[in-house]
């Protein structure tokens, strides 16, 4: 037997998720999160879910963990002290940044610009330049390097990055810089920007260099802990982190490399959804993540999530790749309010997080949030987790009366309105990944996910007309599922710019096969069959002097046979599809990347015993809850009850362990075969 | 005349009850469908002045024309009013002349885009955009020569024409505005993005519509004005006084040798309004520095400061603007006669931010910005390269953000909304130059509690010969700096040659030759400071000294002795308190110098003659004389 072993660590629980790669049997656990340490409550929850599954750590073949270790470094501020080597004159390169204020007009006077992730008293310019094609037209001086770097020593820096101008088309001023860090400060670990991102722009290129460096001594000592526990458990596996684009790398890789890491979180659940739809044969989903104080949304399409060049973090973009995961300020504990002068009702982004939380957690909030609004309305009935942790209904009705007599109106009025605005914001971030780039929502299904998903996702779906929404089996730890069932990935990318009317094809073909070379080379080094990697070529291409790229994903095969006109012809089709026109401007190509991946994994479902069709055995009891005009009779069921082919008429509430699912009135559940339940307009 | 609205439905919609969850749906729709348009202007437009910085503004309107949500408030009214034509089903509307549309645009290099949204025959609401054009001919590269004296100079003027008459698309016309740019490929895929925004914010008003019905969507749209409306008469009335207060401003010069150029706005509520009243104002130049203020523009521009200043929570549209009476001179710098030239109308528009800034917080300090919106410099590099082909740069730069209640203005910050610099890699990629130097000016920020944004000094080398023009302000009358905080540095450009000669060359430059090897120091202004500096914590100084941010020398300013990169306490008291006994009271505003003595020593302080004082002799008219006294 091989077992797979998903763990994801989030802010206030630790979910685990043990897979049997043979027959798809799972089972799952969930445990409180252990800030001070994650590894400690990592480790409570392999114990438990182990015994649940009747193995011993030493088992577990696979150990697969998404991590927030990366993410939560930099926004709060707890990343390394990083110092920074910049070319002569471009000393405030990150404190310039690209000059950006949000906000619109006069948003200047409100605006708290967010310190330089490099402190400016660390940053050191150096002679030397290379010009705009990789040339070299002022040497470096090496004394003066040695200079800064003793300087740079004796400051106490933690982390070392050196990013300068047009190195991507050049590093030898960059390498040369690491040999001499390597005898003066050999213990601090060193990022060359031409090696982390050899692209174009300076201020993403040091940008993205500096947030590696900032993250990589935390990442390390995290990564480098947890694999000391786990081995003290007897765990004998390989481990590996997901990355943000959804795939995993090694975690040696990782410590190199953690600026992959910054949307690993959100990753882990659309992995999963796509995990889902695979075995309940939905190609074709959009997401929703419903957590406490966000929401996040991607786009699956064909079982393939839409990735993107730039992973956002807080305030900061970095230039790594990510999947296309927009997030909005709308989850369970967002608070509403009505503003004095314009009466309006708004909800979110400030958030009641864990702490107070959500008046009816009872642990001291008095704000109403999303939670309250979907407790008053009766969609969120019973105990969660399992009987602990007893709602406070009265608590919640008081605290959205409060919007009620702003808003002079009703309390049920007042809670849906709540319901309705976050899911209107909900709505608008799905919009942005779908209809804004050209696809119509008709043809996807909605999954909801995370404490709150399947809560909302009835309501979301019928705003995107997107049929069915599903409330996926173990909604609450599907991140893990995610991260116990993708495959390896990694990646390398290249400035390319130029015409493809002034670029050969071979040139291309070479290039881009070295550089396959390079990642096969990788996964090989992880232990994987170079027969089984698979390797995927993208080209980035635009018309010559748009900013804006399409990435147009290709097989090495299909590229040798179609060539470069294959690729424009594509390109015109993708443009037209966005923006509705198309140009007479040359092409230019503007990235090459390359990237391999491990072996994909046959992971079935198990099935779910067959039912009768009727869930009347998962009955709870009769309850009440607002549909929009009235109160109206409902039916609680126990999700761990239900069988397959059981067909649940709405309104119902289906309630599991860490989550629940509603089924709006005049819409229909429907339970697949392996536990999922389909909703759809009755 | 005014347009006439030609709908194949007459029926008139249904003001119909919206419960207010709905309506804040319907805002929050719109908002996203505007993000959306600015979403797609950037990823399709290919001039470096919007594709890379941003310069270009959006709004999607009701079916009267006011904006629901945009970012400069709308001009359809005014261009309905003085428009000639129909507006049907099938069109869209295509102008760039600012005397056609009562300055709703201010200058030709604005292309403007208007789409009128039908749905089932009725006129629903319009979208809009407008955007920054590289290049639309006339006397100079850019298109907005500094010497020009009439509007024929400044390249193609557009009247409001059709692009699409009734669904049909009208070739012949975009050839011949497409033959007068020197950069006609930018100017088509710019083009294209503009209408590109405009079908995509269409499409989701339709949407919209669709969803909730013409009568909701129609009655929502009421309602979003009529709440903002409520919003900001609370908001004048808690904030804006019945006694008068005025402040006034200065362009430095206009390029040909005169100035400064007074600008002036009173203030007052009367009858639950409020009057801005610019008389006062200067004369219009004859050279291009005139700007057509268009007074919704200004409503908006008041409306957005007022809710900047005093409740950043509402979200503004058009719904306010009759509670703001704008009066402007005929025949001033802010309401030129046709057919004055416009193209340099940016240091006006800055200016009057400013200006906004020092009558709004006038009466409350602590709600008080510095100065610092100079204007939005721009730089043109121009000329074939050895290849023969022709380049063109037009380059937007940014300098310091004020002195702010909130804390210290940011370096080298864009003040324009939207805005971004281009990657200095980029520039060196697709044009011949190299940038040397890219940092903020140590010390040109204002001193104060909050000092003021440094300045930029970003040095071009430039690796052919060719032509160089610069627009910019804020020269010879610095930004002031309020509540005990001093006026931030000036502006300055410096043309290095190969010899190692130095040449000081003017912030309004035209025209100019430069040979391959010349470098330019392109030195922007620093925002004005905040509060005492004398107040300010002296390790800030050393910190920032180590940043290169300050120098010792600039430390003294705020009072603070540095010696050795470490605070000198007992100095620093003892400075502190003599700068105190000898200054006295704190004004509310600093100015620096007076005009006078500016002049007096300009040359040795800027390296460039004082501006002689504008003569109006020439303009013998009753309104003309009546705006300069």
């Amino acid at each position: 037997m091989t077992y797979r072993l998903g763990v994801d660590v989030g802010g206030t629980f630790t979910d685990l998720l043990l897979f049997n790669q043979e027959n798809g049997e799972f089972w799952r656990h969930k445990t409180p999160s252990t800030p001070h340490d994650s590894s400690e409550g990592i480790l409570n929850g392999v114990t438990a879910v182990c015994e649940k599954g009747g193995i011993a750590p030493s088992d577990v073949e696979f150990f697969l963990h998404g991590t927030t270790v990366a993410t939560n470094a930099v926004l709060e501020g707890k990343g390394a002290r990083v110092g920074l080597i910049t070319t002569d004159g471009y000393r405030q390169v990150m404190q310039i940044a690209r000059s950006f204020v949000p906000g619109g007009l006069a948003g200047w006077i409100v605006w708290p610009k967010p310190e330089p992730l490099a402190a400016l008293e660390d940053t050191f310019e150096i002679a030397g330049r290379m010009n705009a094609r990789g040339e070299e037209t002022a040497p470096i001086d090496e004394a003066q390097i040695r200079s800064v770097l003793e300087t740079l020593k004796a400051s106490g820096v933690e982390a070392l990055t050196v990013a300068l101008i047009n190195a991507y088309l050049n590093g030898a001023h960059e390498v040369r810089v690491a040999e001499l860090a390597a005898e003066i400060m050999p213990d601090v670990p060193i990022s060359l920007s031409h090696l982390v991102l050899p692209e174009m722009q300076e201020y993403e290129r040091t940008l993205t260099t500096v947030a590696n460096a900032a993250v990589r001594p935390v990442v390390g000592k995290y990564v480098r802990n947890l694999r000391s526990r786990l081995r003290g458990a007897g765990m004998a596996g390989s481990l590996s982190l997901l990355r943000s684009d959804g795939g995993l790398m090694s975690s040696e890789k990782s410590e190199e490399h953690p600026v992959s890491l910054l949307m690993s979180g959100p990753a882990g659940g659309v992995t999963g959804a796509i995990w889902v739809g695979r075995n309940a044969g939905i190609r074709n989903i959009l997401t929703l993540d419903v957590g406490g104080t966000s929401t996040d949304v991607a786009l699956i399409e064909d079982l393939e999530a839409r990735r993107q060049r730039t992973t956002e973090v807080g305030h900061l973009s970095v230039r790594a790749s990510a999947l296309d995961v927009k997030t909005v300020g709308a989850g369970g504990g967002s608070i509403a309010y009505v503003p004095e002068l314009t009466k309006a009702l708004r909800v979110g982004p400030q958030s009641a997080g864990a702490v107070p939380g959500p008046v009816a957690y009872g642990k001291g909030g008095t704000a109403p949030t999303v939670t309250d609004a979907n407790v008053v309305l009766g969609y969120l009935p019973e105990n969660l987790l399992g009987g602990t942790f007893k709602l406070d209904r009265e608590g919640a009705r008081t605290a959205v009366q409060t919007i009620a007599d702003a808003l002079g109106i009703g309390l049920m009025e007042a809670a849906r309105g709540i319901i309705d605005i976050v899911n209107e914001n909900m709505f608008g971030a799905l919009r942005m990944i779908s209809v804004q780039q050209g696809y119509d929502p008709r043809d996807f299904a909605v999954m909801g996910f995370g404490g709150a998903g399947p809560l909302h996702v009835n309501a979301v779906a019928r705003l995107m007309g997107s049929w069915p929404a599903v409330s996926p089996v173990s909604p609450g730890v599907l991140c893990a599922l995610g991260d116990a069932t993708t495959r390896m990935r990694t990646e390398t990318a290249r400035s390319f710019s130029q015409r493809v009317a002034d670029t050969g094809e071979d040139q291309v073909l070479t290039l881009l096969e070295e550089m396959a070379r390079q990642t096969r080379a990788e996964l090989v080094a992880e232990g994987i069959a170079d027969a089984d990697i698979t390797s995927q070529f993208e080209l980035d291409v635009r018309y010559e002097g748009q900013a804006f790229e399409v990435p147009l994903s290709i097989d090495p095969e299909t590229l040798k046979a179609d060539g470069l006109a294959g690729v424009t012809a594509r390109f015109d089709a993708e443009h037209l599809r966005l923006f509705t026109f198309n140009m007479d401007s040359a092409h230019e190509l503007v990235n090459l990347r390359a990237v391999a991946m491990g072996p994909a994994l046959e992971l079935p479902s198990p099935p779910l015993e067959k039912g009768d069709g009727n869930p009347i055995r998962a009955k709870i009891r009769d309850h009440e809850l607002w549909t929009g005009s009235a109160m109206q009779a409902a039916v609680i069921y126990d999700r761990a009850k239900l069988l397959a082919g059981d067909v649940i008429p709405g309104p119902a509430v289906v309630t599991e362990m860490d989550s629940t699912t509603l089924i709006e009135a005049d819409c229909i559940g429907t339970v697949d075969h392996a536990g999922n339940i389909l909703i759809n307009l009755a | 005349m005014t347009a006439r609205i030609i709908q194949a439905n007459q029926a008139p919609f249904q003001t119909v009850h919206v419960d207010p969850v709905t309506l804040d749906i319907i805002e929050n729709a719109l908002r996203n469908a505007r993000i959306e348009m600015d979403a797609t202007l950037v990823r399709t437009a290919m001039s470096p002045g919007i594709r890379e910085q941003g310069d270009a503004f959006p709004l999607i309107a009701d079916h009267k024309g006011k904006m629901i949500v945009g970012q400069f408030g709308s001009y359809i009214g005014p261009f309905l009013d003085g428009f000639d034509g129909t507006v049907e089903d099938g069109d869209l509307i295509f102008l760039s002349d600012p005397y056609s549309v009562g300055g709703a645009i201010s200058h030709c290099n604005d292309w403007l885009v208007l789409l009128p949204v039908f749905k089932d025959g009725r006129l629903i609401a319009y979208t809009s955009m407008f955007g920054h054009q590289s290049d639309i001919g006339g006397m100079v590269p850019g298109s907005m020569p500094i010497h020009a004296t009439e509007i024929f100079q400044e390249g193609v003027r557009i009247p409001p024409v059709k692009i699409w008459k009734k669904g049909e698309y009208n070739e012949d016309l975009i050839k011949l505005v497409m033959h007068q740019s020197r950069t006609p490929d930018w100017c088509k895929a710019d083009l294209n993005a503009l209408i590109a925004s405009c079908r995509v914010a269409a499409h989701r008003v339709v949407e919209m519509v669709e969803r909730f019905g013409d009568d909701v969507f129609v009655s929502a749209t009421d309602m979003l004005l009529e709440r903002n409306h409520r919003a900001m008469k609370h908001l004048i009335e808690s904030s804006i006084g019945e006694d008068k207060v005025s402040f006034e401003d200065y362009i430095c010069d206009d390029g040909m040798g005169c100035g400064p150029y007074k600008i002036k706005c009173t203030m007052w509520r009367e009858n639950g309004r409020v009057v801005l009243d610019f008389a006062g104002t200067d004369p219009q130049s004859k050279a291009s520095i005139n700007m057509l203020l268009n007074e919704n523009m200004m409503r908006m521009f008041f409306g957005i400061y007022m809710i900047m200043i005093f409740d950043p929570q509402i979200l503004f549209n058009d719904g306010y603007y009759d509670l703001i009476d704008v009066r402007i001179p005929e025949g001033s710098l802010l309401k030129p006669k046709f057919p004055a030239a416009l193209s340099g109308r940016t240091h006006v528009l800055g200016r009057l931010f400013d200006i906004l800034g020092g009558l709004l917080g006038q009466k409350t300090p602590e709600f008080l910005n510095a100065a610092g919106f100079s204007s939005s410099p721009h730089l043109f590099y121009a000329g074939h390269d050895k290849a023969g082909k022709w380049f063109q740069l037009f380059q937007i730069g940014f300098g310091g953000i004020p002195g702010r209640p909130l804390g210290d203005g940011p370096d080298g910050h864009s003040l324009f909304p939207g805005f971004t610099n281009v990657p200095n890699e980029f520039l060196e990629r697709y044009f011949p130059l190299e940038i040397v130097r890219y940092e903020t000016v140590a010390d040109s920020g204002g001193a104060g509690l909050h000092r003021g944004g440094n300045g930029i000094n970003m040095v071009y080398r430039f690796l052919e010969s060719g032509v160089i023009a610069i627009h910019d302000d804020r020269w010879f009358v610095p930004p002031w700096g309020v509540n005990g905080g001093l006026p931030g540095k000036r502006a300055k450009k410096i043309l290095t040659k190969a010899d190692g000669t130095r040449i000081v060359v003017g912030n309004k430059l035209e025209d100019y030759p430069v040979e391959a090897g010349d470098e330019l120091q392109f030195i922007t202004w620093g925002g004005g400071g905040w509060g005492d500096p004398l107040d300010r914590e002296p390790a800030l100084l050393a910190k920032e000294l180590k940043q290169g941010l300050v120098t010792a020398e600039g430390a003294k300013d705020y009072g603070v002795v540095l010696v050795n990169g470490s605070v000198d306490d007992a100095a620093t008291q003892a400075l502190r308190s003599e700068m105190r006994a000898v200054r006295g009271a704190v004004p509310v505003f600093n100015f620096g110098p007076d005009i006078e003595e500016l002049r007096r020593n300009c040359l040795a302080e800027t390296g460039l003659p004082a501006p002689t004082a504008p003569q109006w002799a020439t303009l013998s008219n009753g309104a003309l004389a009546e705006a300069a006294a």
